[in-house]
């Protein structure tokens, strides 16, 4: 891309660096944001995102972006740091395998969101679809959260390893208005899910079962929600004067007890 | 991985091929060009009773055993060659006729003539299909047509034209091909009479599909699982008489847990169509885009494992591969959503646009 | 003359661990062990050794062990060891050679020369544990098309035929009470409601005990007709015709009046201690026509309730056969392959008649959709059935669900020393000596036959998993996710499979 036609889409705008990303492929804007951010950029705006890919991948660092428009698949994956608030919907795999940092979202969701995170914190003012929350995981201190403000559908939290994902269910569906599809937390065996709503234990998947909420979770809700509408509006005691279903694993092993050899069968 | 994308005027009002252009330009990093297409419905009002005949030629030869063989099944009302640009990308790899053709009256005379007739056309395309050396019909349906060659998406629609024709509805799908080699008949979309297809991802019920299907009557030529899905639904829906809900109900049936706490008559029904259609069933990852004269489709395997975007502009319907795409031609939407997994999205013609729950 | 006729086995027993305790004399039904308690001394018969291994596993020390007899005829491929024993039995005998369990002969196994497909990058491989996977099977009748008055509301139209619904495709082949224990039928029986799965009678006809588990059984109606009453027919799910069965097809059988005990008369509904013969042919069956006329008797009878079932023994044109079986109104054909069980056969029928059950799926299948008839009715497969995969290829290949016979009688203890036609069964599954009944526990039974099922429905789910699919139906007849290695061109256009390659 020629050097005058990147000058012409960056400008200033308070302490804020602006992108226009009108019509760019994901390559040249991804290259652009590197390059803004090289030369001592710490806040970012990008403007007219639609759908450009990878965007904020692997950076490291707190810087803040906005992104107005639709951002693109695998929006900070591998993240490590940054702030990054959406105004518009995310695609597919957004926060993939994020690490630290924060995507705030303020409209829908797509499916994998938060796919195997292992740290930092997304928040979606919308819905979300399948597979959300996929495999996220904790390590040491590191312990992921997720909160949406709609529904998720099926196969929220599948394998979930660790970290936490709230759903609070305050928008609806026409066609699906249960607070979250089938097949919930199938295979989990870390972690724990905290839905706004009564949920039918048919939806439960293999390994997963309810538990009480604890004076702690209902701390840890409340904190949680309490920046939840510091971004988006809300009342807290209002969010919080609801009932809450709390899903955990039945053990760390789902599965021991379904492959055997020969000598495990006393032969 | 491929990118699907499709927008229908629900009155009917035509728009030429800019905005499908752009939409596929949008998903751009889906394909890697060894594959592209459009198809547009209502893009021949003049000869809208006849049906217009696609047909890709290898060489002159090919052609003239064609014509030969269809002068003798068909009355041939025009033909001409497809009007094409040189695009440098795509190498020019076959002739592109089409014939706007009817069926002779001696049939139209018997009863439920228009059944006859269309088995009549298919049992043509079929024939041309697998006898003809050299010879590939991309399009058999009325007042449509498809437009595909190997190579990305806007430069075949560049190379054929497409903003000049306008339609109602049109569809388009970028290919990243792996099962089945790059060849210009095996781009999307896939079309019989007047459905046509595109699709995202692997049938891997296509061993089951296909034996079934050829049971009735249909042949698998095509060296892809695509094509099974635009015979299933001429099976299902034109034959059989199912309505496109039924018929995704059939193609995508609710788990049989969920079918099992349904209230009665729902849970028979719901039981005989996937008891009666269980060779049709699709299995595996997808998402597709299937049109025909006055509907548009889009449907999502059982467990969503392929993404699939709609959204409602006034009287435009949307369903894409991912938001961005449909962003991209009408920034200013109604509504736009993920429809739930296996629950088909349906605009027709003069009605409204419904994601149909059925899971 | 000297009977010069090796053993075949020879019981070893470590001295130093024998502790004289007689438990090995009273375990083995065959007289194998014998002491004489005045002359303390041993005496081994080891020519009645059938490697059964009850008394090894019964020895309190750990003192026996059963061992291939090491003395055998000087090598010959051609006049093989058993070649020349049989000859030696039937010259001593004059009688023809009875055995039991499957085809012993080394012929092809083309289950081992199939292999399946795994998805890599294009299709994700799906996770049977944590996503849903189908294996739920309904065999019987479907339509052609269903339909539905679609205008206002939706009105079913097509009436569905009755099918059985099975939520794995494997079922418990018959095996009859006086073949088999009540004690064996009970386990299976619990299995099979356990797991949503049934099992068949055999011609035995339907014990007591079995009223509770019913609506999980499949009754039979074989040649002699044994218990066939309107009851009967009107108690299980669904009513299968026996014309032949793999391991002797072509042949009747025979329960000697030694073995109708009391119980056995009651429920087979014939005097005690007379022979309960099954002629070869049903006697009011000489041709398919005659056959329609049984199964719509057994239809009128049961007032068009339960699904009717035709099993006949896989033969050379098994295709055209199971073709006419559907037209003539069966709701499904069961084909038994020439490695199906017995318990009584002669041994040149069990090893020389019929055809492997991979060929007669595929046939039959592909001959069904040649004639536009595939969903009239469904395809049982069975006879040599041996784990999971088999299953899996048996559907691939166009079965709808199989029975499995002899893998259910090993889960319940069953070693294969193939002599059931005795009697006396030294596990407790082919007899009615009360003594050795007790020797398999009903309970325990139920549990193991019921955990093979899971077992291998989990394994199933497994394969689907692998191959992207959710759902059984759609790997039925898909021929396209197999691939045969090592087999001739011709096989694999029978099978309509393609060559690993390509
Ligand atoms: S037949 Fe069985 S019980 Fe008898 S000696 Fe041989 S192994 Fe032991
Ligand atoms: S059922 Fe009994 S007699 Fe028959 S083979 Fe098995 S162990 Fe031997």
């Amino acid at each position: 891309m020629a050097a005058t036609l990147e000058k012409a889409r960056v400008s200033k705008e308070g302490e804020f660096v602006v992108i226009d990303a009108k019509g760019m492929h994901y390559p040249e804007l991804n290259v652009l944001i590197e390059d803004v951010i090289n030369q001592g950029a710490k806040k970012l705006k990008l403007i007219n995102v639609n759908g450009q890919r990878f965007i904020a991948d692997g950076l490291r660092g707190d810087y803040y972006i906005e992104i107005h428009g639709v951002a693109g698949d695998d929006l900070g994956a591998f993240a490590n740091g940054p702030t990054i608030v959406v105004y518009g919907n995310v695609q597919d795999g957004a926060g993939n395998t994020m690490n630290a940092g924060k995507i705030i979202v303020h409209g829908d969701g797509t499916d994998i969101i938060g796919h195997s995170m292992r740290g930092g914190k997304v928040f979606v003012r919308g819905h979300v679809g399948y597979r959300v929350g996929i495999h996220m995981k904790e390590y040491k201190d590191q312990v992921p959260v997720l909160v949406i403000g709609g529904t998720a559908g099926d196969f929220l939290g599948e394998y979930m390893a660790g970290g936490r994902i709230i759903i609070l269910g305050l928008q609806r569906l026409e066609t699906y208005p249960e607070i979250v599809g089938d097949w919930l937390a199938t295979g989990i065996h870390g972690g724990a899910i905290y839905l706004r709503d009564e949920v039918d234990e048919d939806k439960l998947g293999y390994g997963a079962k309810f538990e009480e909420l604890t004076e702690e979770d209902l701390a840890f809700l409340r904190r949680e929600i309490e920046e939840f509408c510091s971004y988006f509006g809300g009342d807290v005691d209002e969010i919080m004067n609801a009932k809450f279903t709390k899903v955990v694993p039945l053990s760390h092993r789902p599965f021991a007890a379904m492959y055997s050899d020969s000598k495990e069968a006393g032969h | 991985m491929c990118g699907l994308g499709g927008i229908f005027n629900r009155d009917g009002k035509r728009i030429p091929g800019n905005d499908i252009i752009t939409m596929a330009r949008m998903m751009r990093d889906r394909y890697d060009g060894r594959g592209g297409g459009f198809a547009g419905y209502g893009i021949y009002p003049k000869y809208a009773e006849y049906y217009a005949l696609h047909l890709f030629f290898r060489d002159e030869e090919a052609k003239e055993a064609t014509e030969e063989f269809l002068k003798d099944r068909v009355a041939i009302i025009k033909d001409e060659e497809v009007p094409m640009r040189n695009v440098k990308e795509i190498p020019k790899e076959n002739i592109v006729w089409r014939y706007f053709v009817e069926v002779p009256h001696k049939f139209k005379s018997k009863k439920e003539y228009l059944a006859q007739e269309e088995d009549y056309i298919i049992d043509t395309v079929f024939t041309i299909n697998d006898e003809i050396d050299g010879a590939f019909v991309a399009s058999s349906g009325k007042n449509m047509g498809v437009f595909k060659a190997t190579g990305m998406p806007d430069d075949v629609g560049r190379m054929y034209k497409i903003e000049k024709y306008k339609a109602y509805c049109w569809i388009t799908h970028g290919r990243f091909p792996t099962n089945t080699p790059g060849w210009w008949g095996g781009a999307h979309p896939f079309n019989l009479l007047d459905w046509s297809v595109v699709h995202n991802g692997e049938i891997s019920s296509y061993g089951t599909n296909r034996r079934y299907l050829e049971a009735h009557g249909y042949k698998c030529r095509l060296l892809t699982d695509t094509e099974v899905v635009a015979y299933l639904f001429d099976l299902l829906v034109r034959k059989q008489g199912l309505s496109i809900r039924s018929a995704a109900i059939a193609l995508t049936p609710p788990f049989w847990k969920h079918i099992d706490k349904m209230p009665e008559p729902k849970r028979s029904i719901y039981t005989a169509l996937r008891m009666t259609y269980a060779p049709a069933m699709l299995n595996g990852p997808f998402a597709i885009i299937v049109a025909n004269r006055d509907t548009m489709v889009g449907l999502n395997d059982r467990i969503k494992l392929r993404p699939l975007i709609a959204a409602k502009s006034g009287d435009f319907v949307y369903i894409a591969s991912e938001e961005a795409a449909i962003r991209e031609v009408q920034p200013e939407l109604e509504k736009l959503w993920a429809p739930r997994a296996g629950n088909p999205v349906i605009a027709r013609l003069y009605d409204d646009v419904r994601e149909e729950v059925i899971h | 003359m000297v009977r010069n006729f090796p053993p075949d086995f020879i019981v070893r027993v470590d001295k130093e661990a024998c502790i004289n305790c007689l438990r090995c004399v009273r375990e083995c039904p065959f007289g194998v062990h014998e002491y004489d308690k005045e002359k303390k001394k041993w005496k081994r018969h080891h020519e009645k050794c059938v490697a059964c291994l009850r008394c090894a596993y019964m020895c309190p020390t750990q003192a026996i062990s059963i061992e291939k007899h090491p003395m055998e005829y000087s090598p010959h491929p051609v006049w093989t060891n058993k070649v020349r024993k049989d000859i030696k039995t039937q010259a001593e005998t004059g009688s023809v050679i009875l055995t039991a369990m499957g085809n012993e002969l080394p012929y092809l196994n083309y289950f081992d020369r199939l292999v399946l497909d795994a998805c890599q990058v294009t299709n994700p491989s799906i996770d049977p544990l944590r996503e849903p996977m189908e294996l739920r099977t309904y065999i019987g009748r479907k339509p052609e098309k269903v339909d539905l008055e679609e205008d206002n509301g939706v009105d079913l139209k097509t009436k569905i035929a009755p099918n059985l619904k099975l939520e794995t495709p494997i079922m418990f082949a018959h095996m009859s009470y006086g073949s088999i224990s009540i004690e064996a039928q009970l386990s299976m029986a619990r299995a099979a409601k356990e797991v949503g799965t049934y099992m068949g009678t055999g011609e035995g006809g339907m014990h007591v005990d079995l009223y509770p588990y019913a609506d999980h059984i499949i009754t039979q109606v074989a040649s002699g007709r044994f218990a066939v009453h309107e009851e009967y027919l009107k108690r299980g799910a669904a009513i299968e015709i026996k014309i032949g069965q793999g391991a002797k097809p072509g042949i009747g059988g025979h329960l000697p009046g030694t073995k109708v005990t009391a119980e056995i008369s009651q429920t087979r509904m014939i005097p005690e201690g007379s022979d309960a013969i099954s002629p070869a042919p049903h006697h009011d069956i000489y041709s398919i026509e005659d056959l329609s006329r049984l199964i719509y008797a057994l239809k009128e009878a049961t007032r068009y309730k339960k699904p009717v079932f035709v099993k006949i023994a896989a033969v050379h044109n098994v295709a055209p056969i199971a073709v006419g079986i559907i037209r003539a109104g069966a709701d499904a054909v069961v084909l038994d392959g020439f490695r199906g069980g017995t318990g009584a056969a002669p041994q040149v029928h069990r090893d020389h008649h019929g055809i492997p059950i991979e060929v007669a799926i595929a046939s039959v299948d592909q001959r069904l959709r040649e004639e536009g008839i595939r969903h009239w009715g469904s395809i049982i497969a069975s006879g040599g059935i041996r784990s999971s995969a088999d299953v899996a290829k048996a559907i691939a290949l166009g079965a709808d669900a199989v029975y499995i016979g002899t893998a259910a009688l090993v889960a319940l203890g069953c070693t294969v020393c193939k002599k059931c036609y005795t009697g006396k069964c030294p596990w407790g599954i082919a007899t009615q000596v009360p003594e050795l009944r007790k020797r398999l526990n009903p309970d325990e039974g139920a549990r193991r036959a019921a955990n093979l099922l899971k077992a291998w429905s989990h394994e199933l789910k497994e394969i689907l998993g692998a191959l992207g699919l959710n759902s059984i139906e759609s790997l039925r007849g898909n021929r396209d996710r197999l691939r045969g290695v090592g087999l001739s061109d011709v096989d694999l256009e029978v099978l309509g499979v393609k060559p690993a390659g390509r």
